[in-house]
């Protein structure tokens, strides 16, 4: 068995087919599987169906496969930060389905977990309910909400293993560990990838069951979306 | 006259505790970290999956891998803890999280709450105000009494679509402060902004309330 591939390229060859379901992790720009889109746009594949948080910014994280119109559908709870997407959106080039945000999130866990369906009380009496099953536990009103679960999951981790094992860095673990746990194949680029027994198994936030084919990410941009600063005094 | 942005937020600070778990939402809630007592142990919760969120970096010392759910460059504190979206969810839909502040376009006099989407312009996503008003246990709403077309948002019933029904415990507008009974209806009028009457309040809402004793 080996999960390392030499690069993101590879790590997606033979993965991939129009029309497909992909979940892409990262808030925003936080954590976003920089090298694996680039090698999604660079592959061509058209009417995908993308899960993430977020679309991008113009020319920057799924931004890049709107501009190259690789989108067919966006799955999201925010979407504000891209202009392309709204011309595609409003011009009908795009479908998009809101989830809010944690409904979107357990969705995911959900589809890793082999959960079916779950009950939950966020969007009960709003459009999010809308043609959804209603169920009362204890004298509340809870909407019944499905799983998701993806063709190809990609994530990105800080350090990983050669057997798949993943550690995130701070607020860039959001939706990629989740992520991880759903895709009938998961692939993750690290920043370090390191031999096992590197990693101490007490700290692994997401075990290497989950994840099928890994890369060594090299050098990243990281780019910061909302640059806030505090003077020093 | 009217309360600023700042006075708003300070008034919203008064709803924090002692050891209280607190998400609060962009704009003048965002401020109502920098009212936060002295002495008070308070822990700023970030939807993106954070808990002790610090204040901005120093020039020269953001992190691309450390944000808040404005995606804003953050920081970390000693007690800091990091954790994934569906954790971080989970801490809401869970009931874990004492108080909410965030802002709105629309309450009702029923606790009903809009915040995210106006027909007809782009919607951009309710992101994670759905889960929010859900799941914690307390949630404030801080806004303008009126737009600034002066359209009425403290309403009798929102018509714009819901965050959320049955959702808001209390309103803090740039006039007044109202306590809402969001389990059995009813709208108080608690606190009136200096030089502001009862009658003026009145004029610029739809929502019916009872005004407390001694205010009028």
């Amino acid at each position: 068995m080996n999960k390392v591939f030499p690069d993101a390229a590879s790590a997606l060859d033979g993965l991939l087919f129009d029309g497909m379901t992909l979940m892409a992790g990262g808030f925003g720009l936080c954590g976003v599987p920089e090298h694996l889109i680039e090698a999604l746009k660079a592959s061509g594949t058209k009417d995908l169906t993308i899960i993430s948080n977020n679309a991008g910014v113009d020319g920057d994280g799924l931004g890049v496969l709107l501009e190259t119109r690789q989108i067919a559908k966006m799955v999201s709870s925010y979407v504000g930060e891209n202009k392309l997407f709204e011309k595609q959106y409003l011009d009908g080039d795009l479908e998009l389905e809101f989830n809010p945000q944690g409904t979107l999130a357990e969705r995911i866990r959900a589809g890793g977990a082999g959960i079916p369906a779950f009950f939950t009380k966020t969007g009960v009496g709003t459009l999010v309910a809308e043609g959804k099953e209603i169920r009362d536990f204890d004298g509340e009103d809870y909407v019944m909400e499905s799983w998701l679960r993806s063709d190809v999951s990609i994530v990105k981790a800080w350090k990983g293993d050669t057997e798949g094992n993943l550690i995130f860095r701070k607020t860039a673990r959001n939706f990629n560990a989740p992520m991880a746990t759903a895709g009938k194949v998961t692939v993750a680029e690290v920043e370090e990838l390191v031999e096992p027994g590197s990693l101490n198994a007490d700290e692994i936030h997401c075990a290497g069951i989950f994840v099928q084919r890994i890369i060594d990410g090299g050098s990243y941009r990281k780019v910061i979306e909302k640059r806030t600063t505090r003077p020093r005094s | 006259m009217a309360w600023t942005r700042d006075e708003m937020a300070a008034r919203a600070a008064k709803e924090l505790s002692d050891g209280f778990y607190v998400n609060l939402g962009i704009g003048i809630p965002t401020l109502v970290a920098n009212y936060i007592p002295e002495g008070m142990h308070v822990t700023l919760h970030s939807e993106n999956g954070m808990l002790g969120i610090g204040p901005f970096p120093y020039e020269g010392e953001e992190d691309p891998d450390l944000i808040n759910a404005g995606k804003q460059t953050v920081t970390e504190l000693p007690h800091s803890s990091y954790f994934d979206s569906a954790a971080s969810f989970g801490m809401i839909r869970g009931g874990h999280i004492n108080l909410a502040i965030l802002g709105a376009m629309q309450v009702a006099e029923n606790g009903d709450l809009a915040n995210w989407m106006i027909p007809g312009k782009l919607v951009k996503g309710m992101g994670g105000a759905m889960d929010l008003v859900a799941g914690v246990q307390r949630v404030v709403v801080v806004m303008d009494h009126n737009s600034k077309a002066g359209d009425v948002k403290f309403l009798k019933a929102c018509d714009l679509p819901l965050t959320g029904t049955h959702v808001v415990d209390l309103l803090i507008t740039d006039i007044g402060v109202f306590d809402i009974d969001k389990k059995n209806g009813g709208v108080t009028l608690i606190e009136i902004a200096p030089g502001v009457t009862v009658d003026e309040i009145r004029e610029r809402t739809e929502a019916s309330f009872e005004v407390a004793p001694g205010l009028a």
